[in-house]
């Protein structure tokens, strides 16, 4: 069972999306920018509002990559791995990161600073390596500069 | 003075905002008359920020400017690239999809007007919705996305359905890799969007519009929202389109990070709020689309691309391209490029034209080895099938396909195996499950991959196998046109593959 602040939140939340068509992902959005993740407890309280099944909400969540069931570090870096970007060095680009933060793709650093996630374009393909801070876009991403911006984040 | 820095997401990506902020604070220290536009980009990325001044000769670029160089800008001390549109990347296309991106502020509906916006409309408004359907149709227009499908006849049969409610939905869920001309219309001219999906909705008699927009453009949908609250509060938008007495309203939704939604029946259950599986065909989104109803599923440049057809008319459009890729392109340019950006020209120059001299070679200086076009399910084109020209069945008949018309330029260090194996890693990651072909096809694709790899030449036969099997048996172009870029790499490079086999020998 949800808290009281939770269960208060979550009716504002519900309440913004009443009449829509298909309102299930524009609901799942605004709890994860309200929560930072989906938690566990709000998923039947969304299941009981839109009048479908806890399976098919949990169904929704687990399908798309957006949605965490866990909060994520403090800041989201985000490095494409997509073509584009492996033509100008995106796969070593990774590697340093990996290397620098002591992490793999979905992993957060010990002291909870960095999430590193890998995304499939970002549509810089002609400024690449790619990456996103959170939501902040960077192009041409070379090793100072991913040195710099994970200085910044405190990895 | 008037000067323009662009707040196209590429242009952001190099530093724009910081040398916009220094143009406001150096022109105020210093009492210089200064108003900044932000406008969209011209669509040459390797001088971005690309940074206009206004001119009694026209708009001179300077470019690529950090914020360093804006007191030698504003001074006139900077070495400057001329005139913008006399430019050779600026004087070589033909622009039409693309007219007023870049040159004008996105968001103001005045600018828009003023470069032929709403023409196309008030043309559309004045016509019945079956001869709105004809024109389009003659125009030749088909699928940007992809698929190449003819607009006027999806949309013909959309119009000659019966339903008590009808959908424009806009595929705005660009995720191949090498194509960004979707965001840069919907951040560089938002309108032109809008327009075409009213359009639409004049002609196949639907009064709702949804644009599925991938969440990985923050920037495009902070845009794209902007937009249509300007659009309604001018009256474009809403019960009474233009006062045209017919209404027409829309809502941008954004996706959540799933490749396969780009796939328009994935999409439509997405937009629905399910899971992003896709549907077998029959029935046609056209007939059976979003909530059960007909529905046009296009993608945003199609849609955009509508306006000026209405506007200049189908003929014009026409006119241009080669046998039955009609108009223009918006072509792409990407990855180990000298030049890369966006190059809107009718169909038909040579892929070799494109790479070598438009895109001026590779970065690094390395000679060129493959060019993927079409995105990650796009074929890899070796440098002996350069002479093909840009058409949807010239690309076909090469066993490629132009896809959403983005190019990937990759230099003579890419491995060619090492690209075939994350083309099956990228399916596997994301299939949407629906189809065994494509759900399990993809990770045994991988391990097949990494047996050639090291050195198993009997693996070599089971992939092509395996790819036959993905091709015939996938319900959707992911798991069906994932074979294309692994089998272009093993059959066009197999030196790739074989120098791994002789290497463990």
């Amino acid at each position: 069972m949800a808290d009281a602040q939770t269960t208060e939140t979550m009716t504002t939340i519900l309440a913004q999306y009443v009449g829509l068509e298909g309102p299930l992902l524009p609901i799942l959005h605004a709890v994860q920018a309200e929560f930072g993740f989906i938690p566990g407890d709000v998923v039947q309280m969304i299941a009981d509002h839109l009048n479908i099944t806890r399976a098919e909400v949990h169904g929704v969540i687990t399908f798309y990559h957006d949605f965490r069931n866990a909060p994520a570090g403090k800041h989201i870096v985000k490095i494409c791995r997509a073509e584009a970007c492996q033509a100008v060095g995106a796969n070593a680009l990774s590697e340093r990161a990996f290397e620098k933060l002591g992490v793999d793709w979905h992993g957060t650093t010990a002291n909870g600073a960095v999430t590193l996630e890998p995304v499939y374009c970002l549509g810089l393909c002609a400024c690449g390596p790619a990456a996103m801070v959170d939501g902040k876009v960077v192009g041409r991403v070379d090793h100072a500069k991913l040195d710099k911006i994970l200085a910044e984040a405190g990895a | 003075m008037k000067i323009y820095v662009p707040l196209d997401s590429a242009a952001l990506s190099l530093g724009a905002n910081d040398v916009a902020d220094a143009i406001v604070a150096h022109a105020k220290d210093n009492n210089l008359d200064v108003t900044v536009i932000r406008n969209g980009t011209r669509g040459m990325i390797w001088l971005e920020p690309l940074v206009e001044i206004e001119t009694d000769q026209g708009r001179v670029g300077y470019g690529a400017v950090e914020a360093s160089d804006v007191p030698a800008l504003l001074d006139g001390t900077l070495d400057s690239l001329g005139l913008v549109e006399d430019l050779p990347w600026m004087k070589g296309q033909t622009r039409l999809t693309f007219q007023r991106c870049g040159v004008i502020d996105p968001l103001d509906l005045a600018d828009y007007e003023a470069h032929g916006g709403l023409a196309g409309l008030r043309n559309a408004i004045a016509m019945t919705p079956a001869g709105i359907v004809e024109d389009v149709t003659a125009s030749g227009l088909r699928g940007r996305g992809g698929a190449g499908f003819p607009t006027g006849i999806k949309w013909n049969t959309v119009l000659g359905a019966k339903a008590d409610q009808k959908y424009i939905v806009c595929n705005a869920d660009e995720g191949d890799s090498g194509t960004f001309a979707d965001r840069m219309i919907m951040e560089g001219d938002p309108f032109t969007l809008i327009e075409g999906m009213i359009i639409a909705g004049l002609a196949v008699e639907a009064t709702k519009g949804y644009v599925y927009l991938r969440s990985e453009y923050p920037d495009a949908i902070d845009m794209m929202e902007k937009a249509v609250v300007l659009a309604r509060g001018a009256g474009i938008l809403g019960a009474d389109v233009l006062g045209s007495g017919r209404a027409f309203d829309m809502e941008i939704r954004v996706g959540a990070g799933a490749y396969v939604c780009g796939e328009e029946t994935s999409l439509l259950n997405s937009l629905e709020g399910k899971r992003g599986v896709v549907r077998a065909k029959p029935p046609l989104p056209a007939l059976e689309g979003f909530l059960g109803k007909p529905t046009v599923v296009n993608n945003v440049i199609s849609l955009a691309t509508v306006p000026v057809v209405l506007e200049k008319s189908a003929q014009h459009y026409a006119d241009f391209g080669l046998g039955r890729s009609k108009g223009t392109i918006p072509i792409q340019i990407a990855g180990n490029v000298k030049f890369g950006g966006l190059y809107e020209t009718a169909f038909g120059m040579p892929l070799g034209e494109l790479v070598d001299t438009v895109a001026g070679g590779t970065l690094s200086g390395a000679p060129v080895k493959a060019v993927q076009v079409g995105g990650p399910l796009g074929a890899y084109m070796p440098r002996d099938k350069f002479d093909t020209p840009f058409g949807y069945e010239e690309f076909d008949g090469q066993g490629g396909l132009i896809g959403h018309a983005g190019l990937v330029v990759f230099d003579d260090a890419t491995n060619m195996l090492g690209m075939a194996r994350f083309a099956m890693e990228f399916c596997a990651v994301e299939s949407c499950g629906k189809c065994t072909p494509c759900r399990i096809g993809a990770v045994r694709g991988v391990e097949t991959i990494d047996r050639i790899g090291k050195g198993d030449a009997d693996a070599i036969p089971l992939l092509e196998d395996l790819c036959e099997t993905m091709k015939d048996g996938s319900l959707c172009a992911l798991g069906g046109f994932t074979p294309y870029p692994v089998l272009s790499a093993l059959h066009n490079f197999p030196d790739d593959f074989a120098t791994q086999k002789e290497a463990a020998e």
